[in-house]
């Protein structure tokens, strides 16, 4: 079957099996690997992309079901070299360790900046309580978050891209 | 690498599309969130030749308010249960269960009708519908059907609604001076239910209970546990009176030794939240009961 939808801001158009799935999709048909699939059972929240704006588990997300929506991955944060505010952060504050778990938790950090630009340390712990470190580093991935809220300077470049 | 077995994929655009759809192919299952179907059939659990994506029935995506009754469309997702100041407002119960509810990601997809629909035993939802005496509105090619709640579940991952019949809404009646709570104990966040209870009450205007729906999840029994609600009916709530409550609802239940805990943990569970969740219950409803004294 042939989807559609737009992925970082670039309408793109494959053919697929109806059985793929959006985490395999993205990163074995668009090649964009930033995207990591990890407990495949949507736990581990590795998997996390954007759609429409919103945090998805893209493992328990079929391609298909992607047809005609938004999507945003990692690879989609940065506006050409300027860092989005929480990349910047999660590189201030040592967000990443072996960097498994990063690109979903600076997605739903950006969804949740998005709605809530200035969350409380517990709503940032409830916001990415589906996804799991694997160095546990949760404290550091919290002062990260909280680093680009303050620091919300590159928002008004990297917020509209999504879209654009 | 976990990949369902090949199937046909069709994306439903109304509820009759759907329903066409289901008529035409008859090995067919409905996809709403996915969250529980498409991890089934990547264990080859399910098989469907055909599933039909209904994400794009938004006309079944509503909470509205009509007389006595709070209607939520199927595909309202948790996210928006969660959310909704109504439903914290008319029925806590469903805003308790919907903040332990797996993740707030995996909330971004899942639906109240699709949870139902999956029928989990473990399942949170079924629960609050079962106390809120909530009503299944179900559409088939003869047209639609409303059937209660306990004529909805048939057991495990059984309902009434036939293969080639979709739930479109769940109705919910809205009583006075009432209130209801939900409790879950669980191993880690966005877990099953170790067991978790829900309770439902609504006041008479003399401050007894007038009618009381008692609940538990994952604990071997999916009926309201009548002998229970029985000891305080027509009484006024009393901590004597939930611990009674918590003894019965503990005894009635049947739960099941597994990895989530032995049996006498579980039963332990079950006399405990019952306890509580009547206990917020009640109070929720003289909050209520005062708020609208002082308003009228």
């Amino acid at each position: 079957m042939q989807i559609s939808m737009t992925v970082n801001g670039e309408d793109i158009t494959r053919e697929i099996e109806p059985r793929v799935l959006l985490v395999h999709f993205i990163r074995d048909v668009l090649r964009l690997t930033g995207t990591h699939w990890g407990c495949d059972t949507s736990n581990c929240g590795t998997c996390v992309v954007l759609m429409d704006g919103l945090p998805v588990k893209s493992c328990t997300v079929l391609a298909a079901m992607a047809d005609g929506h938004a999507i945003t991955t990692v690879e989609g944060l940065a506006t050409g070299a300027k860092l989005d505010p929480v990349q910047q952060g999660f590189m201030e504050e040592h967000g990443l360790q072996c960097g498994f778990c990063t690109p979903g938790m600076m997605l739903t950090a950006r969804a949740l900046l998005d709605r809530n630009p200035h969350p409380d340390d517990g709503e940032i712990r409830e916001a990415i309580s589906g996804q799991m470190c694997r160095c546990t580093g949760y404290a550091t991935i919290v002062r990260s978050v909280k680093w680009a809220a303050e620091h919300p300077a590159a928002q008004e470049t990297t917020g509209e891209e999504v879209t654009a | 690498m976990q990949i369902p077995a090949p199937f046909d994929y069709a994306r439903a655009t109304t509820v009759n599309d759907a329903l066409a759809l289901l008529e035409r192919h008859p090995d067919s299952r409905v996809v709403a969130g996915g969250h529980s179907l498409l991890p089934m059939m990547k264990l080859r659990l399910a098989r469907p030749e055909w599933l039909i994506d209904i994400n794009d029935l938004y006309e079944l995506d509503f909470i509205l308010r009509e007389g006595d009754y709070l209607r939520v469309g199927a595909m309202t997702r948790h996210t928006t249960l969660l959310e909704s100041p109504e439903i914290a407002r008319l029925f806590p119960i469903i805003t308790d269960a919907e903040r332990v509810i797996a993740d707030p990601i995996v909330r971004n997809r899942g639906t109240i009708g699709g949870s139902l629909c999956q029928a989990d035993p473990a399942e949170d939802l079924s629960t609050c519908c079962v106390v809120l005496r909530a009503e299944a509105v179900i559409r088939g090619p003869g047209g639609e059907r409303t059937v209660s709640m306990s004529e909805f579940h048939r057991g495990p991952y059984e309902t009434a609604v036939a293969q080639n019949e979709i739930l479109v809404e769940v109705r919910f009646p809205i009583l006075p001076r009432s209130g209801s709570a939900y409790e879950k104990v669980e191993r880690r966040v966005g877990d099953w239910a170790v067991v978790a209870a829900g309770a439902a009450v609504s006041l008479a205007e003399d401050g007894t209970i007038d009618d009381v729906a008692i609940g538990l999840t994952a604990a071997g029994i999916d009926r309201t546990i009548t002998e229970a609600e029985a000891v305080l009916h027509g009484k006024k709530p009393t901590e004597g009176l939930f611990i009674e409550a918590g003894r019965i609802a503990a005894a009635a239940s049947d739960p099941i030794a597994d990895q989530r805990g032995p049996v006498d943990y579980k039963r332990h569970l079950a006399d405990e939240l019952t306890r509580r969740v009547l206990r917020h219950a009640c109070a929720r409803a003289l909050e209520v009961r005062h708020t609208t004294t002082q308003e009228g």
